[in-house]
């Protein structure tokens, strides 16, 4: 008998299907891989799972029950445990305090806290968990953390856990650790569900695996039964679209803005390992990745908003000393961010506004003091039309626009300053289809006018299209460098999954 | 004519709601009418409360007088408060900076001899003006240093300051005689009354230039432009090569320095030295000023101009009634909680939007 | 050592007591609603409110314990006002606190008016009485200290241990921590973050009331007009100061205290300006904050 088994399950936000259709059932002491891209619907699924969201339609059965999870609560009682990427965790107690929050061992109104010492401690022995009850979890390294939510999960008996993407914060050694662990707990009976973009991971650890492409179940198969190629055209395949005119660049194109040996580290852990890239002019490079590779950070770089630990930007071969967001604005590079409500615009700002943003400097809009106010609007009058940008009058709020007219005043910002370079990053996120296009136009147009342009997406169905060439960052390092063209459904997943890494062998991961 | 009518009344109607004006008028009337019912409550007549007030603040020209002599220093706080609200920091530190502001004019009138009036007010001014603006700037390091909210560095720096300022005038500015002051100002520093004996003086020039400063700063600057991004949105304006650390240290500068002015104003033209509680209480004044201007300096100048009014009211209601002046106080804190109430309005508006957008925006 | 000096350093830390109670009270009310996330901001506000009520109470009835009854029930009110303000309508807790210290300061003195026809002090009411040992009275520094003891002393003292024990050793404390350290994982653990701020915002009420109602109808019998005098906010430096512990409440309680009653002996004759005395709590708290890397006073930017 099936210890979990969901029907049916439908889950829409608004206009976006998350879950369509979607089956999934598995089994006591098995562990199931859960896998799929960004968007994909895997995320939304196990929230359905573990009472954070209510499904539109479908039943969920338990041990053979229908059962409604309507809160986290409920799961757990059920014995359905998840694993956060995000920990929830209290940093300046220990770990065992923070294991049994909630279920505290009581004497009376006292916290037994010998006895959850004790516990916890028999616990991880038990489970060969390792962590030390007594220990801040302040103090802990990240995968100890992560043991410490997965020991919450065992002190509350839970038999079903999920995992979300649980080695996206973990060395290669941490992993196999936690692989261990997984193997101990399925040979006690526990349902394991793990939630990953990642096929070595899949093929390492997985029993069955459930493929969701788009909201949809594409297959459900036994691991034995699967191949790394398969299941990559699986997770990302669809028709790869040459649909956008482009003119003919000739070869041999200046490098306008190039990276080297850059590394980045935050709270310790290394975002980029040794990237090298080169932008050329004319050229669209197309960055595909699924999102926390390092994309943000590399954005980031590029714009002067994070500072390399090691290594250097250049443009046009000249190194920039101490990058800055203005530097980069004047040495003509342009950036559209890829969270555009935090970094790209400001909401209470006016349309007119907004489109200087950055700008404001230059002589066009202000004098040695003040702006040029009949300049600002007239400029703004201006690029409105040119990109149709569809308010009311320059003079309204930002927040009266619709999200692809936001956009839009991003684009149009970014273009009307002749920039040489433009780092785009996720340009259509939460932009609706007929923004789109236009905003594809716009970047290609860029591109045959001879700027160089950084495509960062999620959506690798953009890349596809927009590219000339393409790189697939993973894990924070460039593992492919190559003319769009040469590049398939099968090569693309394998590369952006982390199964194959061409930039030098396998043996020292 | 007609047509030249509707338009100025479409106009000032898009003013008043664009500008929250509406908000702060109607959290003025409410505070008036519960502080009439606890007048009543209390076995006190409102209505003879209400007109000691108003005869008081404009029954007489002397009385206007000290009305809008009164409201000079808060024109400053308010202005202060303003532009450092603008930038996204709640200085708080307002009732310091003024006090310093005070002391250091008065010293700076009272030690420096031989000087013209021309060049020895200008002087005073700027002193007592780089005294308060480096305080301001001081509450921004330490914020950026502690990371914690400048609310609470700034009144602890309050108390601080106000002691320390208690201590330079009792060890080093001590003038002889019973009472704890400074001395004298010489004559080249004074501000001339502009009404015999009353607190109006040509102070208040100085703080209308300050109102149009602020204004021209705020609506034809580039560095007004900015404070607003980075105040609104500091991460957009970071990314948007915008200096967020230092626009919010100049700011501040200039907002310690317009407090300052407030004090200096005082010493220079109505008390002649610094004496303690001089200027009690105005940093709190300026704090609901600034707050019910809504971020306009015109609106600070109009919210400085009742404030007066209530503090030259209060004094006529304490002397001719037996309602305790101490009604503006109430008056006052009943304007700050219910100008909290927008942001519950907004609140509630903001709940209704972002369940609407969120539906149709990729998740 | 002579009589004289005996009796000197007695009435020092007697004074040091005197003091040390009301500000350590307003202590303790800090740490309570700061640990769970929540600055009381109204701290000053509630303290002058339940001193009113206090005497008050006591004024209506010649019964004092009724009047500090009165004090603590009106002093809880206005923090229940406060939270509501600031939980529910997730207002600024600084300009709430502003404004009800306001409030509070305007409405003292306007009913000091109203029932006393007083401007500045009520009238003398029944206060509560201290204990008196008078078999020790006459030994040397400890008679100064123990032959008269207030009996808010010894709800204090009892109160510090009960606290102690309530923060580190009960489940309460333990999730009053989380509340205050992590919200969010409070929530996804089924801790009821508003209903855990309300309840200790509500006994950081009473604590503060209890030092309000200690300064009028414990120490002097009456009311008069602002007799708090930022006390509240001492106490809430004392309490960042001392890491919103009960130890460190009152060891910075006691280091104030005896440094403020040294200054009113010296009476600046050591050279010493009272000024530094007063304005050391305030120091201490900047530099204790400049120095905390633990954010255990959750004062940063997203929660005021």
């Amino acid at each position: 008998m099936n210890v979990v088994e969901m029907r049916g399950i439908c889950k829409s936000f608004g206009l976006v299907n998350a879950n369509v259709d979607v089956d999934l059932d598995i089994a006591k002491g098995e562990i199931l891989s859960l896998l799929g891209e960004n968007g994909a619907g895997k995320t939304t699924l196990m929230n359905v799972l573990y009472g954070l969201l209510e499904p539109d339609a479908g039943t969920i059965w338990i041990n053979g029950r229908q059962e409604r999870i309507l809160s986290p609560l409920t799961a757990t009682a059920l014995g359905i445990s998840m694993v956060h990427q995000h920990f929830m965790l209290v940093n300046t107690l220990t770990v065992a305090e923070n294991v049994v929050l909630g279920y505290e061992p009581r004497k009376g109104a006292f916290f037994d806290r010998a006895r959850a010492f004790e516990e916890v401690g028999r616990l991880s022995e038990e489970y060969g968990l390792r962590v030390d009850p007594h220990a801040e979890v302040s103090t802990l390294p990240v995968g100890m953390k992560q043991r410490v939510e997965i020991l919450k999960a065992l002190y509350r008996k839970s038999d079903i856990l999920i995992l979300d993407e649980p080695t996206a914060v973990l060395t290669p050694g941490e992993a196999d650790d936690l692989f261990e662990v997984l193997r101990q707990f399925k040979q006690s009976g526990k349902a394991i569900i793990l939630i990953t973009h990642k096929l070595k991971e899949t093929m390492q650890a997985a029993d069955r695996i459930t493929i969701l492409r788009q909201g949809r179940v594409v297959r459900t198969m036994p691991r034995v039964e699967a191949d790394v190629d398969q299941l990559a055209e699986m997770m990302v395949g669809r028709r790869i679209v040459f649909s956008i005119g482009r003119k003919e660049m000739p070869k041999g194109l200046p490098v306008l803005m190039s990276i080297r040996h850059a590394t980045l580290k935050r709270e310790g852990v290394a975002k980029l390992k040794d990237i090298n890239i080169d932008v050329h002019g004319g050229e669209i490079l197309g960055i595909a990745g699924v999102d926390g590779n390092g994309q943000t950070e590399l954005a980031e770089v590029l714009t002067g908003l994070q500072r390399l630990n090691e290594g250097a930007i250049y443009i046009n071969g000249a190194p920039v000393k101490a990058p800055t967001p203005a530097k980069m604005l004047e040495l003509k590079v342009g950036h559209i961010p890829e969270d555009r409500t935090t970094r790209g615009v400001i909401r209470n700002f006016s349309v007119s506004q907004n489109l200087i943003l950055g700008y404001q400097r230059s002589a066009r809009f202000s004098g040695r003091l003040q702006l040029k106010k009949r300049a600002v609007d007239a400029f703004a009058k201006n690029t409105a039309e040119k990109f149709d940008i569809r308010c009311g009058s320059i003079d309204d709020p930002l927040s009266s626009l619709s999200g692809g007219n936001q956009q839009k005043v991003v684009i149009g910002r970014v273009m009307s300053e002749d920039p040489r370079i433009v780092i785009a990053a996720q340009p259509t996120r939460g932009v609706d289809i007929g923004a789109v296009e236009y905003i594809h136009e716009r970047i290609v147009e860029l591109r045959d006018a001879g700027k160089a342009i950084l495509l960062i997406s999620a959506d690798l169905d953009e890349v596809i299209k927009l590219a000339d060439r393409i790189s697939v960052i993973y894990d924070g390092r460039i593992v492919s460098d190559d003319e769009a063209k040469n590049y398939d459904e099968r090569r693309l997943g394998a590369l952006m999954t982390g199964q194959a890494d061409e930039s030098r062998r396998e043996a020292d991961r | 004519m007609k047509d030249l009518f509707t338009r100025a009344w479409k106009k000032s109607k898009g003013f008043i709601l664009q500008s929250g004006a509406l908000f702060s008028i109607a959290a003025f009337v409410f505070s008036l009418i519960v502080s009439a019912a606890i007048m009543l409550l209390s076995g006190f007549d409102p209505l003879q409360g209400y007109s000691a007030l108003l005869s008081g603040a404009f029954g007489s020209w002397d009385n206007v007088a000290t009305t809008l002599g009164t409201a000079t220093p808060l024109i400053f706080a308010g202005l202060s408060v303003s532009i450092g609200k603008r930038a996204g920091f709640f200085n708080i530190g307002v009732e310091g900076q003024l006090l310093s502001g005070a002391l250091a004019a008065a010293v700076a009138g009272a030690y420096l001899k031989g000087l013209p009036a021309f060049i020895h007010i200008p002087l005073c001014f700027a002193i007592a003006w780089i005294v308060g603006g480096l305080i301001g700037v001081l509450s921004v390091k330490l914020k950026q240093f502690m990371k914690v909210s400048e609310l609470i560095i700034t009144v602890m720096l309050n108390y601080v300051i106000t002691y320390l300022v208690d201590i330079l005038v009792s060890e080093f500015f001590l003038n002889p005689g019973y009472v704890v002051r400074t001395p004298d100002i010489q004559a080249s520093a004074a501000l001339a009354p502009l009404v015999p004996l009353s607190r109006l003086n040509t102070g208040i020039f100085v703080a209308l230039a300050g109102t149009v400063l602020l204004y021209w700063i705020y609506r034809r600057t580039r560095f007004g432009y900015e404070i607003l991004a980075v105040g609104l949105n500091r991460r957009a304006a970071e990314t948007g090569g915008i200096a967020v650390n230092t626009k919010v240290s100049i700011a501040m500068f200039i907002s310690g320095g317009l407090a300052a002015m407030g004090g200096a104003v005082e010493s220079m033209g109505v008390h002649g030295y610094y004496i303690a509680n001089m200027v009690s209480g105005y940093g709190y004044d300026g704090l609901t000023i600034a707050i019910m201007g809504g971020g306009n300096p015109i609106g600070c100048v109009m919210a400085s101009v009742i404030f007066g009014a209530l503090r030259a009211g209060s004094s006529n209601m304490n002397r001719t009634t037996n309602i305790p002046g101490e009604f503006i106080t109430i008056l006052q804190a009943l304007v700050i909680l219910f100008v909290s109430a927008p942001l519950l309005i907004r609140y509630f508006k903001d709940k209704l939007t972002r369940t609407k957008s969120s539906g149709s925006e990729a998740a | 050592m002579d009589a004289q000096m005996l009796d000197n350093i007695g009435s020092l830390l007697a004074s040091t007591v005197n003091i040390f109670i009301p500000i350590t009270f307003a202590a303790i009310a800090s740490c309570f609603s700061a640990r769970t996330g929540i600055i009381n901001m109204a701290l000053d506000g509630i303290m002058l409110v339940s001193a009113f009520f206090a005497v008050y109470g006591s004024y209506l009835t010649g019964n004092a314990w009724f009047g500090l009854g009165l004090g603590i029930v009106a002093g809880v009110a206005i923090a229940l006002f406060f939270s509501v303000i600031t939980i529910k309508f997730r207002c600024s807790q600084a300009l709430a606190g502003l404004g009800i210290n306001m409030l509070a300061k305007g409405l003292t003195i306007v009913l000091l008016q109203a029932i006393w026809n007083a401007k500045g002090k009520s009238a003398i009411v029944e206060g509560i009485d201290v204990i008196r040992f008078d078999a020790i009275a006459g030994v040397p520094i400890l008679g100064s200290i123990f032959a008269q003891i207030p009996p808010l002393l010894i709800v204090l003292v009892a109160s510090l241990a009960l606290v102690q024990v309530v923060f580190f050793r009960t489940v309460f404390g333990l999730r009053m921590h989380v509340t205050g350290e992590n919200p969010v994982a409070a929530r996804s653990l089924g801790i009821k973050v508003e209903r855990m701020q309300y309840v200790c915002m509500i006994i950081s009420g009473v604590f503060a009331s209890l030092g309000g109602a200690y300064l009028s109808i414990c120490d002097v019998s009456i009311f008069s007009r602002d007799m708090v005098a930022g006390r509240g906010f001492i106490g809430m430096a004392v309490a960042i100061f001392g890491a919103n512990q009960p130890v460190g409440c009152i060891l910075g309680g006691l280091l104030f205290g005896f440094a403020q009653s040294l200054q009113y002996r010296l009476q600046g004759g050591a050279g010493i300006p009272t000024q530094l005395v007063q304005m050391m709590p305030y120091v201490l708290t900047l530099v204790a904050l400049a120095f905390s890397k633990k954010d255990t006073s959750g004062l940063t930017e997203s929660r005021l």
